[in-house]
């Protein structure tokens, strides 16, 4: 329990700290603006982590309920006058309410079947929010009125990244938190076996729905942050291949693994801005790294690194 | 009944591609057990080899050959390169590889071909066929003509073949096929290039309805997979009926209930499928990996 | 020409001669550095059709430009990013062009979504932006730093409806593309219709990526009294909706395309069946056909020549939205001269009779688009090309 605990702070304080230090070396706000959406994104990532790492579901339309946050934070203060922050709880209920409701059906399927229902329902909202324009903005989107804290305007690069670097942080924490909660240990039992783990008396569906909600509030979250740092929305952040990215950054980084989340966030979204000095060679790129690193990293970066060192110890 | 007969057959039409895109899918998961989201750029290596090929001078007959022996090869480099070194890998980590060489294949047939949309003349000319009020396209009937002749191809050699048979054992057991002598990797490289032709045929056929471009690939993919978990993923029956079932939702959803729903109306109709049948239509009961 | 007009052009051409008079003395000084001049431009994804021409010709006439020996004696350096039509990488470049590469102008933008989403990145810089995109909205409000070059959507509805009107049809029908481009213009023709007689009876749509659209097609053939059907939609949606059309048998009820396809590959893609499809369009398509008196004549057959013999493709009006994004930024300087963001976005705004590809440019501060309707042509695929539609027909 004891090491455990101190895993749990050492990796918190290294984020917090490594947040900290970052911005001395940062020559621009352009520098900020990326690490916003690494954190942005790594905040969605964890969530999914949660539900296909720890509790071994696959979801190909996570991005909906990312979607669903963003498109809070510009619907309501633009059209039905709802205070902005209030906004993001809204977001988040909604989709954990759609989460809950949803679930129960779609999470009693396996596998490749799970992979395809969720992608439906994924598909489903990214088209009412394309096709909605009234209310949304149809396919071009719509802007999200700025942040005022206590009557101060949010804007700027450097604020958000605060901002963003704060939300991570929590997300963090709660996700770490999971891991010594019943429930958490219901969700490795899970994921190890799922009939293994209704034998040892694990309520199965109930931990499963659990992790999906949890998942999906940690996406909206992340995706009213994005809109409201952006200064607006528009219906690719809810869309399938969005979806696919999110689900890519959590392989990337290692299934199960808090810190694979993070770091497979951060590699998708400066790998581009990397990449793109190669212009026309950019997408060439992206897919052979793709390739590359999941055949010499199966698990994930960070869990192959972990066990890099564990044995470069022995 | 004429409006009735049009929108049957053009669902029908974009249902056998869907069909085709999805076989491909079932070939490659029955033998490997990957789920492979590159399906869709076969599709594409089909239309736009065939397109280049076929500006240059190569006549229609022989661009198309081309065409399916280009996607054959890409298909076998694409296990042999990709899937296989990652042997043992995670079934969501083998799904990210064939992500990845989708966005490669795509970024690199941007660079090989062009960004532009392109066409292929119809087959038999352009002059539609009047069925009973019904204005089809003569090319719509090589492509449900060319569809059905490769599902019966596929069939013949699952079914009364050595090689069919040798498939359907890696498909059921991989220890046990070893044992009794198959060679399981040759089976597997032989699913990826066996899908690959599948996909390219697919594009060929329907090039010159849909016109293609080098990111068709994507959405096809999309369209593929859900037809296969409509029909019930590894059944070659599921992946036809479900691709031809998809496409008459499409085209019957936009005709009879609102053409901006109709994705939606498809994908509904998938949700309540697998509430009702969590296997797909024709899926096997298949025993959990515990 | 109205009064204030001819005062305001006075007015400019006294800068002009300034900017001129003042040009010798700063060459010396300047002439080491470089004007760094940004783009984020579509030229992967769904719309890599608007952003390809575009990268292209932005790239043939900066070199152009810079072997002339570049404006104000400086070098022009372009840097160019793509944002795959993803509105979300388009702000993040957006940001760098502006915070890491520190240009000091920004032409580019293929999409109403991406240039929507880049506009407050650029305004709250004060960095002039010009954005190639078709929507309306993108300079109405008008906002200080954003100019565009394309006619806007909107437009395109009053000249097709204008058409209509003359041929005395009241009754039409509309399919459109769920796209952003197709939607956006949908809902300003659904507005303008009225003012013209116009009543839309049938109103279909497609999906930008769907392989067949005779279901809709279907429906709108089923319709009584119908007298036009209007496409508005990018990409090759149309192409296909265009064959579809031809195959159902409809080719007697005239058919209206928007300039979202204002270009040769969309009779190449639509084959014969693009035979009598009418759209406005800027006179790009048609410069050879163009009178010799008429004034655009020139810059669009040299536009025309030179991006087809570089390339070796068609050339096409979205790449002519870039050139005069180029040409109205590059004069702006050349009249400011200087590259101080400020002072070339209100020469921008200066920017009178520019004639580019797409029309005659008068911008103002109430107009940062500066066309009217009279930019654009009506044209109809006759034999495999474009030609003019002659007013009242």
């Amino acid at each position: 329990m004891m090491t455990r605990l101190n895993r749990r702070s050492v990796i918190l304080l290294a984020l917090a700290t490594m947040m900290a230090l970052l911005p001395l070396v940062f020559p621009s706000s352009y520098y900020f603006r990326v690490a916003s959406l690494v954190w942005v994104s790594a905040l969605a990532a964890i969530g999914l982590n949660i539900l296909m790492g720890k509790a071994g579901q696959v979801s190909l339309g996570h991005a909906g309920f990312f979607g669903i946050g963003a498109y809070a934070v510009a619907i309501g203060p633009a059209h039905l006058g709802v205070n902005a922050l209030a906004a993001v709880g809204i977001g988040a209920l909604l989709s954990g309410l759609l989460a809950f409701l949803v679930g129960r059906p779609i999470l009693r399927l396996k596998g490749h079947y799970l992979a395809i229902a969720t992608l439906g329902l994924g598909v489903l909202i990214a088209m009412v929010i394309t096709t909605e324009s009234r209310w949304t903005g149809g396919p071009d989107g719509m802007p999200v009125a700025k942040l005022v804290l206590f009557g101060w305007r949010v804007s700027g690069s450097d604020t958000w990244y605060w901002i963003t670097a704060g939300l991570l942080l929590i997300g963090t924490w709660i996700a770490l938190n999971l891991d010594d909660t019943p429930t958490g240990r219901a969700f490795r039992a899970l994921h190890d076996s799922e009939t293994a783990a209704r034998v040892a008396g694990v309520a199965v569906n109930r931990f499963k729905l659990q992790a999906f909600v949890i998942a999906a509030v940690y996406a909206s979250v992340a995706g009213s942050a994005l809109a409201m740092m952006n200064g607006f929305v528009n219906p690719d952040q809810a869309g399938f291949l969005h979806s696919v990215e999110l689900v890519t950054m959590v392989v990337l980084g290692g299934l199960g693994s808090i810190v694979g989340s993070i770091v497979g966030a951060a590699v998708l979204v400066v790998l581009p801005q990397v990449l793109t000095v190669f212009q026309e060679y950019e997408h060439f790129m992206l897919g052979l790294l793709i390739i590359v690193s999941m055949i010499f990293m199966r698990d994930g970066m960070v869990p192959m690194l972990a066990r890099l060192i564990t044995r470069g110890r022995r | 009944m004429s409006e009735l007969l049009q929108f049957f057959v053009s669902g029908l039409t974009v249902g056998a591609v869907y069909a085709l895109v999805a076989l491909g899918f079932t070939l490659v998961y029955h033998a490997s057990e990957v789920v492979n989201f590159a399906q869709g750029e076969f599709v594409m290596l089909g239309g736009m080899v065939t397109v280049f090929a076929y500006a240059a001078g190569v006549p229609l007959p022989l661009a198309a050959l081309l065409a399916v022996l280009v996607a054959i090869v890409v298909g076998l480099l694409l296990y042999w390169l990709a899937i296989a070194p990652a042997r043992g890998a995670t079934a969501v980590s083998l799904i990210i590889i064939t992500i990845g060489a989708s966005i490669l294949l795509r970024g690199a047939a941007q660079i090989v071909f062009d960004k532009q949309f392109h066409k292929l003349p119809a087959f038999s000319g352009d002059t539609p066929v009047d069925l009973f009020g019904a204005a089809i396209q003569p090319q719509s009937f090589w492509v449900l003509g060319g569809a059905a002749l490769l599902v019966l191809l596929l069939y013949y050699v699952m079914e009364r073949t050595l090689l069919g048979k040798a498939v359907m054992a890696t498909a059921a057991n991989r220890l046990a096929a070893r044992l009794v002598g198959v060679n399981v990797a040759t089976i597997m490289a032989l699913a990826f290039g066996g899908s690959a032709a599948i996909g390219a045929v697919a594009g060929i056929l329907i090039t010159p309805i849909t016109l293609t471009s080098y990111d068709v690939g994507t959405l096809l993919a999309l369209k593929g997979f859900a037809a296969a978990m409509l029909g019930g993923m590894g059944s070659p029956l599921g992946a036809v009926v479900g691709g031809l079932l998809l496409g008459l939702l499409e085209a019957f959803g936009a005709g009879y209930i609102s053409s901006t729903y109709k994705d939606a109306i498809a994908f509904i109709v998938i949700l309540a499928v697998l509430f009702v049948a969590p296997q797909g239509l024709f899926g096997r009961r298949a025993v959990e990996r515990v | 020409m109205s009064r204030r007009m001819q005062v305001l052009r006075i007015v400019a051409a006294g800068t002009m001669a300034a900017a001129i008079s003042s040009f010798s003395a700063m060459t010396a000084a300047w002439a080491a550095d470089t004007i760094k001049i940004g783009s984020v431009l579509s030229m992967t994804g769904p719309a890599s059709f608007l952003g390809d021409p575009e990268d292209k010709t932005l790239k043939i006439y900066v070199d152009k430009i810079n072997a002339a020996g570049g404006v104000d004696g400086k070098k022009i350096e372009l840097v160019v990013y793509d944002d795959g039509g993803d509105a979300n990488k388009a702000r993040t470049f957006a940001t760098r062009l502006i915070e890491d590469d520190k240009v000091v102008a920004m032409v580019g933008g293929s999409t109403t979504g991406t240039t929507m989403a880049m506009i407050p990145v650029f305004e709250e810089a004060q960095i002039p932006f010009i954005s190639f995109a078709g929507a309306v909205e993108i300079i109405d409000p008008v906002r200080k730093f954003v100019f565009k070059t394309p006619h806007t959507d909107k437009m395109a509805c009053e000249k097709i409806f204008e058409n209509i009107k003359q041929r005395n049809f009241t009754k039409i029908a509309m399919i459109s593309g769920t796209d952003g481009f197709g939607a956006s213009m949908r809902a300003q023709c659904v507005k303008v219709a009225p003012a013209y007689g116009v009543q839309i009876v049938v109103e279909e749509t497609y999906g930008p990526r769907d392989s067949d659209m005779t279901a809709q097609l279907t429906k709108i053939k089923n319709t009584p009294g119908i007298q036009a059907v209007v496409n508005p939609g990018f990409g090759q949606g149309p192409a296909i909706v265009t064959r579809n059309y031809a195959q159902l048998g409809m080719s007697s009820t005239p058919f209206y395309q928007s300039h979202g396809v204002a270009s040769k590959s969309f009779i190449d893609l639509a084959g014969a069946a693009a035979e009598g499809v009418r759209l406005p369009a800027a006179a790009l398509l048609v410069g050879d056909k163009l009178p010799d008196n008429d004034p655009q004549k020139k810059v669009v057959v040299d536009y025309k020549t030179t991006y087809e013999t570089t390339t070796k493709q068609p050339v096409s009006t979205f790449g002519g939205h870039a050139y005069d994004g180029l040409s109205i930024l590059i004069a702006a300087m050349d009249r400011a001269n200087s590259s101080d963001p400020k002072k070339v976005r209100d020469e921008i705004e200066n920017t009178k009779e520019f004639v580019g590809t797409g029309g005659i440019v008068t911008m103002s501060p109430t107009d940062h688009l500066g066309l009217d309707l009279s930019a654009f042509r009506m044209l109809e695929v006759k034999g495999g090309d474009w030609v003019l539609v002659q007013p009242g027909s």
